[in-house]
């Protein structure tokens, strides 16, 4: 761990700049003699409190390698990532759930266990190793719950809620982590819509309440279109635009990068909208 | 919201000593020859109070010189095991995990035969030659625990069928090196391959071993109980433990040495006792829930129960002869593996 990236960079200075990706690449190898499986080319993107971020790409386009780069699983190969002014990756484990919370597909529990005992998870980070939840934990998992409308399945098992409410769940837990930055995997997966929208409005009520940073990772166009301030478009390990969706949803590139026909129309909020029609 | 206290945590744990004492004083009153509750009562204050000599030498012979240290034995060895269990368990992510089934104490077995043959040939001083056995039993631990680690993973995730196959044949391997050892002639003088292979209770410890084991426990187990609740997160995979703040590499490698040391420490004075733990905490967690801060030692004080009740078992049912105590937990913990085993396939 080199001490010079975990210094405050000139930029923690500037209160409006949170997250900061500057030329960052990464490539898979299984070994330095072979060709790389993947590559994810160099680039960059800012984002600021209270704003949500899409990195929006089809499969295989490097979506997730990107997340896990910001997360600080993975080290950039180049480039570095900066939150607050310090490099996600080398930031030890502890102190970066404090900072980082990542909201995964699934979440997979060995045990069952029940939704409370879940949230509070969230407050691992924030204490010593051995020692038991404070009222603070329990207050702030509690209000975690109440921000994603989850307080009533308290005392519900997680094996026996929906995906819907399961995922609202995982979401509480990362919010008792209190980070700075929130990132989301494919959120709306296994949503049915109205889930997805629940789920959209509420990390945009969060974002501008709390000042989190959002960064999600999706296919999905038109939510990408309707709730994201920034959209990152990937495609095949590269980045082709980085802007507001109403400059990035062009139809000639949403095409090329997706392939499949569509049509973009601008909605009287000024959000892009996507159409799909079939190959024939 | 009901989040473990302290205070939770010591009336769960002071009901199983609770139980454990009643079980010891029954264990200690059953066997060969019956000894009435008020003469054992009387002895045992006679004990506290330092007036051993007012014993009667029958009592004193049987109660106090044969059963009572077997017994305690019973409890570190049930304890370690238990404990060993619950954790490897947490890190491997699979209830089936256990020190016996995953060949880890076989390799602590090979370990330990191999420092006592050691024993024989180089001149050691009495201390030393006693460290040796629990030290090399350890390495043995350890090293199977990493060899079967790396057998159970594919493409970089634990895969749960790999890991009991590769435990299983790593115990088959290592047993038929256990059973090499014994033939061989340097290995001839040593305890029979039923110790070594099933696990037995009936060698009597003296006071110096058994407070270096209660000891040795004690640390294990403590620095075990240090990361109980990054355990916690890790039941949810590494991945996700690490992104909540766990520092997975450094408690992977803190738990797997001291959990190794507990298999090594049981092993090297009672041989491979199986499948205490993996009943105990399940069981454990059906009753208290899967918390580790609860579970650890709510386990060490079941094994230790299961494990008493077990030997007294072992030395009763078909006496005056006696059975070897893993033959009693591998005719109750067999089935229940086995039934975990369908019930995680449907």
């Amino acid at each position: 761990m080199s001490t010079p990236l975990r210094t405050p960079m000139p930029s923690a200075a500037n209160p409006d700049l949170r997250l900061s990706v500057e030329q960052a690449s990464y490539v898979y190898a299984p070994n330095p003699t072979q060709a790389p499986l993947f590559t994810l080319e160099a680039l960059s993107f800012q984002a600021k409190p209270g704003e949500i971020v899409a990195i929006l790409g089809p499969n295989a386009s490097g979506k997730s390698t990107l997340l896990k780069l910001i997360s600080g699983e993975l080290a950039p190969l180049s480039g570095r990532i900066f939150l607050n002014g310090f490099a996600t990756h080398s930031l030890p484990p502890k102190t970066r759930a404090q900072r980082i919370a990542l909201v995964q597909q699934e979440s997979r529990l060995l045990f069952p266990s029940r939704v409370w005992e879940f949230a509070l998870q969230g407050r691992h980070a924030h204490g010593r190793s051995l020692r038991f939840e404070s009222e603070d934990d329990v207050t702030i998992a509690k209000n975690a719950l109440a921000q994603v409308g989850a307080l009533h399945l308290m005392d519900r098992w997680m094996d026996k809620i929906s995906g819907g409410e399961k995922q609202r769940v995982i979401l509480a837990r990362a919010l008792a982590q209190q980070p700075l930055l929130l990132l989301l995997d494919e959120p709306t997966l296994h949503l049915d819509i109205g889930a997805q929208v629940d789920l959209l409005d509420s990390l945009r009520r969060l974002a501008a309440e709390n000042r989190y940073t959002v960064v999600v990772v999706t296919h999905e166009l038109n939510l990408t279109g309707e709730y994201a301030d920034q959209v990152v478009l990937l495609q095949k390990g590269k980045c082709l635009r980085v802007g507001p969706p109403a400059t990035v949803f062009q139809r000639d590139l949403l095409e090329q990068v997706f392939q499949a026909p569509l049509s973009v129309e601008m909605t009287s909020s000024g959000r892009p909208r996507v159409t799909l029609f079939a190959k024939k | 919201m009901r989040p473990l206290t302290l205070g939770r945590l010591f009336l769960r744990c002071g009901i199983l000593a609770v139980i454990l004492f009643v079980v010891v004083v029954i264990a200690l009153k059953l066997g060969a020859v019956q000894v009435s509750l008020y003469g054992l009562g009387r002895d045992l204050i006679r004990v506290m109070l330092r007036q051993s000599s007012a014993i009667s030498t029958d009592y004193g012979m049987i109660v106090l010189d044969i059963r009572l240290p077997r017994i305690l034995l019973g409890i570190v060895v049930g304890a370690s095991l238990s404990v060993a269990g619950t954790s490897f368990q947490a890190l491997l992510r699979n209830p089936l995990a256990d020190p016996y089934v995953l060949g880890v104490s076989s390799g602590a077995a090979v370990g330990a035969i191999m420092a006592l043959i050691a024993e024989n040939h180089l001149s050691l001083s009495p201390e030393l030659a006693g460290l040796l056995t629990p030290l090399c039993a350890f390495v043995g631990a350890a090293v199977t625990i990493a060899a079967v680690y790396v057998l159970g993973r594919r493409e970089g995730q634990i895969d749960s069928g790999t890991l009991l196959l590769g435990g299983i044949i790593t115990a088959s391997f290592l047993n038929a090196v256990i059973m090499f050892l014994l033939t061989v002639p340097a290995g001839g003088n040593l305890r029979g391959a039923v110790y070594w292979l099933m696990g037995d209770l009936s060698t009597i410890p003296d006071v110096k071993l058994l407070g270096f084991l209660f000891v040795g426990f004690l640390v294990a187990a403590g620095v075990i109980y240090t990361t109980a609740s990054d355990l916690n997160l890790l039941l949810a995979g590494e991945k996700e433990a690490m992104h909540l703040g766990v520092d997975v590499p450094r408690v992977r490698i803190v738990v797997y040495i001291a959990a190794s040391i507990l298999t090594g420490l049981a092993v090297s004075v009672s041989g491979a006792i199986g499948y205490v733990g993996l009943l105990v905490p399940h069981v454990m967690r059906l009753i208290f829930g899967s918390d580790h801060r609860l579970l650890l030692p709510v386990s060490a004080l079941g094994g230790a129960i299961a494990l008493v009740i077990a030997d007294t078992l072992a030395r009763t049912v078909v006496a005056p002869s006696e059975l070897p105590v893993g033959a009693m937990t591998a005719m109750a913990g067999a089935p229940l593996f086995i039934y975990l085993l369908r019930r995680r396939l449907t």
